[in-house]
Formats: C-alpha cells, sequence, structure tokens
C-alpha cells in the first residue's frame, strides 16, 4: 500500500516539476504547504496556511509575537510532534512527499531539514563534538571523514579561522555570536537540504547579527532557507520571498521586494509601516 | 529601637547564623569525641605498679590505668565503701591489670586511699596474647626445648628476636591453613558437589568415578604434604617460651606461638611511642579480630562493609536512572505516574528494618530457595543462595536506596534545558540517542548526588543487614584467590554491625568500649572516603558538563 503511495508520489513529482521547468521561469518548489491547520488542545493556532517555498532562496517569515511563524516554522521539521496535545491537519510536502505521512521516519526526515534556534543551543561538548554530533548519530565514527566534514562545516559556517586551534575546547566557552555559527555548523555538518532559522540573531550583539546575515546569504546557494525573524529591516536584507502572518493566518506571500514596496493587503502594508505589532 | 533592629533584618541572620554554628558545633564535638575516646586505644599507655593495702592485706597491682571516677562519700558508703580519714570523696582508678588467665578478668577498680606508693619501673613488660588478653608484669628468662638459654637484661633482646622468628612462622602456618587447606578444601566440597550434580542428573559412571577418584587423590597428596609441612613448622614454633613474673609474684610460662607483640612502654621514648601508635593503629585497620572480637583488628569489617557498599552502588545506579528516565522522558503525565512518584518517595521513608524483612523473605527465601532448586540442587539440604549472604544485604539496601537515586537522578533530568533536547533532535537524534549523548551526561552530576546520598545511607545501615547477610564474625573474606572469586552467597562482617557485637555483646566490657569508639571511628572514615571519592568524581563531571548555566 505504502509502496503504491510512494510510486504515486514520484510520478507527481516528475511531472509536476516538468510543469514548472516548462511554463516559466518560476523557480521551482521545495517546500510546499498545504491546508495545513495546527490546534494546541481546543486551540488553533495556524489557519488553513498554504505557501510554497522555492529551492535555494531565503524565505522568510514575519508578523507580531504569536502570529504562529514559529509554529509554522517548526511544522517543517515536525518539531511540533513533541508538544503535548498537538494536532496537525493538512500536509506539508518536501520535494512532494507529505512529511506527515504515517510512512515518514521523523529522524531521517530532520537529517534533511536542519534547525538553528532563537538562543545558541551548543552541547556541552568540545566545538569539534558539536559538528560531529550529528555524523555520530548515523554511525559515522571514521576520524578521516569526521576532521574532514568538522573544518568543511566551520569554514561554511564561517567560523574555521577563529576556532581552528581550539577545536577541543569546550563549545560554551565561546561567545555567543559564535556559538550561534557553530549551531550552523553543526546544522550544515550532515547536509540538509533546508534549514530553518528561527530568530537565529535576536540573542546577538548587531556585529555578530550581521555575520549571520552575511552567511545567510552565502549558505543560500546550497541550501533552501526559512527564517523566523521580528526585524523587518532583517527580512528585508536576507530574504528573497516574505510571507507575512497575523493570528495564525497567513495573510500575504511574495517576493520580498514586492511585499515590502507594494504590499496588496492592507494588513501587511499597516504592519510593515509600522501601524501594529 | 528594637523595632528598628527587627526590621533591619539583623535578628534574621542572627538567628540563621546561629542555628548553622550549633550544626558545626555538634557535629564537631561528635567527630572530636569518637576521634579522641577512639584514638587514645591506640596509645602505649605506661604500666603502673601500686602497692596495694586494703581490708583483705597487702598486695602489688600492675596495669594501666584507664579511667578515674569521685565518688561522694555519702554514696561510696552506702555502696558499703569504707572512706577514710573522712573524705570527702572517694577516689577509684580503673585498672587494666590484663592476666585475665590468673585473675579471672582484665579490669579492676581500686581505690586511691589504700594506695601506699605508686611507681613506673621502666622494666615492666606488656605482652599481647593472642588468647586470654594482655599480660603485665616482668620479663624472668627465655626458655628453649625446655631449658633455660637467657637470663635477666639481656633476656628481653633475645625474646624479641625469637618473637619476630615465632611471628614469621605464624605467618607461614596462617597461610598454609587458610589458604592452601582452604583451597584444597574449596576444590574437595566443588568435587563433591559435581559429582552428586552428576549422580541427579543420572550420568554419574565409571569414567567419571575414576577421574574424580584421581583428582581426589591429588587433593589429598597435596593435603599430606601441607600437614608434613605443617607438623614441622608446629614443632619449630613451639620451642621456645617465656618466663615471666606476674604482680602476684607467681611465674608465669607464656608459649611464644601465643604472643603476638611484647614492649616495654614504660622505656619508651615519646617517638617510640608514636611509632608505636602507627604500628598499632595500621595492626587494627589491616588484621582479624581476635577474642570475640574485642581484640585484634577489624579488616574483615571494613572490608564487608566497603565491597557491600560498591555492589550496591553498581546495583542501584542503573536501575534508579532507568526508572527515572522512564517516569521523566516517557511515562505521560498523568494520575498513574503521580501515584508511582508518590508511592517512590515514600518508599524512602520506610524504616529500614522493614526493608530487611522484606528481603529475607523475598530475596533470602523466594528468589534465593528458588535459585538453589533450579541451579544448585547438588548442594541441598544445605542452601547456596537461599540464606543471607552479600548478594542480598546488597540487594536489600539498593532497594533501600533506590528512591534517593531515582528521585536525585528525575530532578536532573528535569533540569537539562528543553533548548539542548531540541538541539539534538533537530539534528536528526531520536529521542533515545538524544537521551544516551546528551541528556544522561549532562544529568550525570545529578546521578552522581544522589548516589552520594544513597551511599551515605547504605554504608551507615545496621539492621536491615543483620537479616540479610551479616554476621559477627566470618570465616573468609567474600573475595578471595578460590574461583569465581567473588563470592556472593558468602556472608559477611560490617563496621555497623561490629560497632553493635563488640559493644553490646561482648563478654568483656571495659576491654571493649575503646573499641567501639576506634569502630566508630573508622565506620566514619570508611563513608567519609566512600563520599568524597564519589564527590571527586562528581565535580569533575560537574566541571565537563556545565551546560548553558549563564
Amino acid at each position: 500500500m505504502t509502496t503504491a503511495q510512494t510510486k504515486t508520489h514520484a510520478i507527481d513529482i516528475s511531472a509536476l516539476n516538468r510543469d514548472d521547468r516548462s511554463l516559466s521561469e518560476k523557480p521551482e518548489t521545495c517546500i510546499k504547504v498545504e491546508n495545513l491547520n495546527l490546534f494546541y488542545g481546543q486551540k488553533q493556532a495556524l489557519h488553513n496556511v498554504n505557501m510554497e517555498m522555492p529551492r535555494k532562496k531565503v524565505t522568510a517569515y514575519i508578523g507580531p509575537s504569536g502570529c504562529g511563524k514559529s509554529t509554522l516554522l517548526r511544522c517543517i521539521n515536525r518539531m511540533n510532534d513533541l508538544v503535548d496535545g498537538v494536532s496537525i491537519r493538512g500536509k506539508i510536502l518536501l520535494d512532494g512527499e507529505d512529511i506527515y505521512d504515517k510512512s515518514v521516519n521523523v529522524a531521517a526526515l530532520r537529517r534533511r531539514v536542519g534547525m538553528v534556534f532563537q538562543k545558541p543551543n551548543p552541547f556541552p561538548k568540545t566545538i569539534y563534538e558539536n559538528v560531529a554530533y550529528g555524523l555520530r548519530i548515523q554511525g559515522i565514527n571514521d576520524r578521516h571523514i569526521l576532521d574532514e566534514v568538522v573544518e568543511k562545516s566551520l569554514r561554511g559556517a564561517a567560523l574555521w579561522d577563529e576556532v581552528k586551534n581550539r577545536l577541543n575546547d569546550n563549545a560554551l566557552g565561546m561567545s555567543g555570536g559564535q556559538q550561534q555559527r557553530l549551531v550552523i555548523a553543526r546544522a550544515i555538518a550532515i547536509e540538509p537540504e533546508v534549514i530553518l532559522l528561527d530568530e537565529p540573531a535576536s540573542a546577538l550583539d548587531p556585529i555578530s547579527t550581521l555575520k549571520i546575515e552575511e552567511l545567510i546569504n552565502e549558505l543560500k546557494e546550497k541550501y533552501t532557507i526559512v527564517i523566523v525573524t521580528h526585524n523587518m529591516q532583517q527580512a528585508a536584507r536576507v530574504s528573497d520571498y516574505t510571507a507575512f502572518m497575523y493570528m495564525g493566518e497567513l495573510i500575504e506571500f511574495g517576493e520580498t521586494s514586492e511585499l515590502f514596496t507594494n504590499p496588496v493587503k492592507k494588513q501587511t502594508e499597516d504592519y510593515i509601516t509600522g501601524r501594529y505589532g | 529601637m528594637i523595632k528598628e533592629w527587627f526590621k533591619s533584618g539583623s535578628p534574621w541572620i542572627w538567628l540563621t547564623a546561629g542555628a548553622v554554628t550549633i550544626n558545626l558545633v555538634l557535629v564537631a564535638g561528635l567527630l572530636l569525641l569518637i576521634a579522641f575516646r577512639g584514638l587514645g586505644h591506640f596509645w602505649p599507655a605506661d604500666i603502673v605498679e601500686y602497692q596495694y593495702e586494703d581490708a583483705s592485706g597487702r598486695s602489688t597491682i600492675i596495669g594501666e590505668q584507664v579511667d578515674t571516677s569521685l565518688l561522694p562519700a555519702a554514696q561510696a558508703k552506702a555502696a558499703g565503701h569504707q572512706v577514710l580519714n573522712d573524705a570527702e570523696y572517694l577516689v577509684q582508678f580503673l585498672v587494666k591489670t590484663g592476666n585475665r588467665d590468673i585473675l579471672g578478668s582484665d579490669f579492676r577498680w581500686i581505690q586511691q586511699q589504700y594506695i601506699r606508693h605508686k611507681a613506673e619501673p621502666a622494666d615492666l613488660i606488656s605482652v599481647e596474647r593472642r588468647e586470654w588478653g594482655n599480660f603485665y608484669g616482668r620479663l624472668k628468662a627465655v626458655k628453649e626445648d625446655g631449658s633455660i638459654i637467657v637470663q635477666g637484661e639481656a633476656a628481653l633482646a633475645v625474646a624479641q628476636e625469637k618473637l619476630a622468628a615465632a611471628l614469621e612462622l605464624h605467618e607461614q602456618i596462617d597461610v598454609l591453613q587458610n589458604k592452601d587447606v582452604g583451597a584444597i578444601n574449596y576444590g574437595l566440597e566443588r568435587l563433591r558437589l559435581k559429582q552428586r550434580a552428576l549422580e541427579l542428573k543420572g550420568e554419574w559412571d565409571d569414567a567419571h568415578a575414576q577421574e574424580f577418584a584421581a583428582q581426589k587423590q591429588a587433593y589429598q597428596q597435596k593435603y599430606q604434604e601441607i600437614q608434613v609441612q605443617l607438623a614441622k613448622l608446629n614443632r619449630e614454633i613451639k620451642r621456645a617460651s617465656l618466663v615471666a613474673v606476674e604482680a602476684g609474684g607467681r611465674e608465669v610460662n607464656l608459649p611464644l606461638h601465643r604472643i603476638v607483640k611484647l614492649t616495654q612502654p614504660n622505656a619508651m621514648s615519646g617517638l617510640d611511642k608514636m611509632v608505636e601508635y602507627a604500628r598499632n593503629f595500621v595492626t587494627f585497620v589491616s588484621d582479624e579480630p581476635r577474642e570475640a572480637n574485642t581484640e585484634g583488628g577489624i579488616f574483615p569489617a571494613i572490608f564487608g562493609t566497603v565491597l557491600m557498599v560498591l555492589l550496591m552502588a553498581v546495583v542501584v545506579t542503573p536501575f534508579g536512572v532507568i526508572a527515572a528516565v522512564y517516569l521523566r522522558e516517557y511515562a505521560k503525565e498523568g494520575f498513574v505516574t503521580r501515584i508511582i512518584r508518590i508511592a517512590v518517595n515514600n518508599l524512602a521513608g520506610v524504616p529500614s528494618i522493614v526493608y530487611g524483612v522484606f528481603g529475607l523473605g523475598f530475596f533470602v527465601y523466594i528468589i534465593g530457595g528458588n535459585i538453589d532448586r533450579l541451579f544448585f540442587p547438588e548442594a541441598a539440604p544445605a542452601p547456596v543462595f537461599g540464606t543471607p549472604g552479600l548478594l542480598w544485604a546488597s540487594l536489600t539496601l539498593a532497594l533501600m536506596t533506590l528512591p534517593v537515586v531515582i528521585v536525585a537522578t528525575e530532578e536532573g533530568l528535569s533540569r537539562i534545558p528543553k533548548s539542548i533536547r531540541e538541539g539534538s533532535l533537530a539534528l536528526g537524534a531520536t529521542k533515545a540517542e538524544t537521551l544516551w549523548r546528551t541528556v544522561l551526561p549532562m544529568a550525570s552530576p545529578a546521578i552522581m548526588t544522589g548516589l552520594i546520598l544513597a551511599v551515605a545511607r547504605a554504608a551507615g545501615e545496621v539492621a536491615p543487614l543483620m537479616l540479610v547477610g551479616v554476621v559477627k564474625l566470618a570465616p573468609t573474606l567474600p573475595l578471595d584467590g578460590n574461583f569465581p572469586f567473588l563470592h556472593l552467597d558468602r556472608k559477611f562482617m560490617h563496621l555497623g554491625f561490629h560497632i553493635y557485637d563488640v559493644g553490646f555483646q561482648s563478654p568483656n566490657v571495659e576491654a571493649a568500649r575503646p573499641l567501639v569508639y576506634a569502630t566508630s571511628l573508622l565506620l566514619v572514615m570508611v563513608i567519609v572516603g566512600l563520599n568524597m571519592f564519589a564527590i571527586t568524581i562528581r565535580n569533575n563531571l560537574r566541571e565537563k558538563y556545565r551546560a548553558l548555566e549563564n
């Protein structure tokens, strides 16, 4: 039964992809959210969200506190599964496959969809072991492979030059900005397709924030990035697409330049001009 | 004014600081008392010679003065003592006269009013014997093969020399008797059990009979050889003896093989005494007890205590941690979980003797009995595990300390920040992997805290142990050179029980008193030592996993 389903999916995807390419220059869709509703117990936190996030682009979620943007983000790697009493209806398709399908291995999904949290959360281990963690989970313990991946990932997170001489120091001895980049290095070490960033710079000073933003710009060459941010300037600076959410609903979604200069909905306009939020 | 003082909060500070001070004073007082009374026991006291004259006539008394008491005259008269010269108080000394074989008891109260003369002559000797306690008196001569070889001044040096040789021989005899003969007996017993097992299975045949007979023959031969050696050593050791004069003037023959130590405390300098003191302490810690535990050392008790606590820790840690992990990480919060948690907390309040009864009924009789029936049918009717022993004692204490470990571990798990768990999960780790690789290592200091509390409680526990495995005197240590080396079925000695036994079950109360203090001190030292060990590990872990505390 399941194999049959996946087969149908596979056909669907290829059809879809061909359509995309043939129709226009519209970028390829990586994550597609379909009629997503999320309840915490009785309370509905997301109302019928539909959106398509393009591959290797940065999509930003903006909106006032409690609007559901973090919740939506955490649906993409099923982090919400850990919350008691949560129920989800609808679909999220990652490369055309529904990640909420029963046959999906959540751990494998999270390897494809990495996540960086608001507060840096390195493990109380060495810098090296932090980056190698995801690989060790997968049973990779070969020193050569680990060395290589650790260096590559730290370079990828623009941290290598700062820490190459103290890889065996405890990660908790680093500054907040370094820790956040270490966490990003840790996430890209397992080579995900998508990286979710949940207000990655909100706990950092301006210089560290700048570094993170530069890093995001580099990372989108290889990864599809979804970022939640409170900071509209930041959204405008780093993202290609922006989604404005309000009270659990997706109000408007479009190219960032478009959305900020020429919003369609009045609520969006009010928010980005600072009238509320 | 007063009101302001109250408002300023300083009374509160005084109150709290006062409480802490009282606590410290009490703890320090306790330790000092135990240390003072216990450590004094090892000091080589001077021997006093009293010229004594009471209603029964003149006599000489030789011994160590160990205690003094003042009796008001009225009380003394009421108790039937005469009080001379209308003194207000009757001063009494407790003298350890030794020579129990001659005098009938080791201690004697004497009254100062009857003492005519008191001196500490350097030539008085103190002899520690394997039986009958100490001997006090004067050395007269050394005998070998029944004839005197040296007399007078030179006797002591010769005696010491001969004694050293005798002790050497005694050590050899001890090794032969306990280790070698013990190993043979152990081997024969195993052979017997194997034969019985084969018989029960119906596989006993002539081939086995021959093989076993050959093995038995080998053991017998070895035994004969040892017997010959032993006989030779025994002849050798019994050759020499000391001739000494006791306080009453009678000559006493002291065979050297019955002597542990010969000293002249009055002739010792301060430094000598300190060396002697250290030697006494080492002997006490490393020797086996003699004379219904009132003499000798307490090594088997220390060993038993430490081994039992270590076994308990090995059992309780994984068990408690796993239970806590389930309760905290997997169990759904709800009515049942709450009930379980309350039950666990209440278990900590159950009196320890109840655990002892449970251990005896459940572990010893039910589990042990069934193990015997299933795995050791050849030993019947003698029990192997169906009797109190080290394993059951450790398990009983593990059960008793389980709540402590569970509660501490749960506490530790609940303190691990959610962000750390999410960080691990977001990297594709499963919940179990997250637990193993991140959460449990970070909770390890808390687990160690639980273990420290458990060890402190278990090491000092006596009541349940009396039911499940501790004995007054164990013939063998639970760890020895005979396969399988660690004998979990054996009974063992324990410092706590040793204190009780020496203090309250001993026929020789006065002799036992300092031993009670000394053993208590050792028990405290063992517990402190075990705790320091655990605390060091915990602090290292804390340093290592000092997580996101900023």
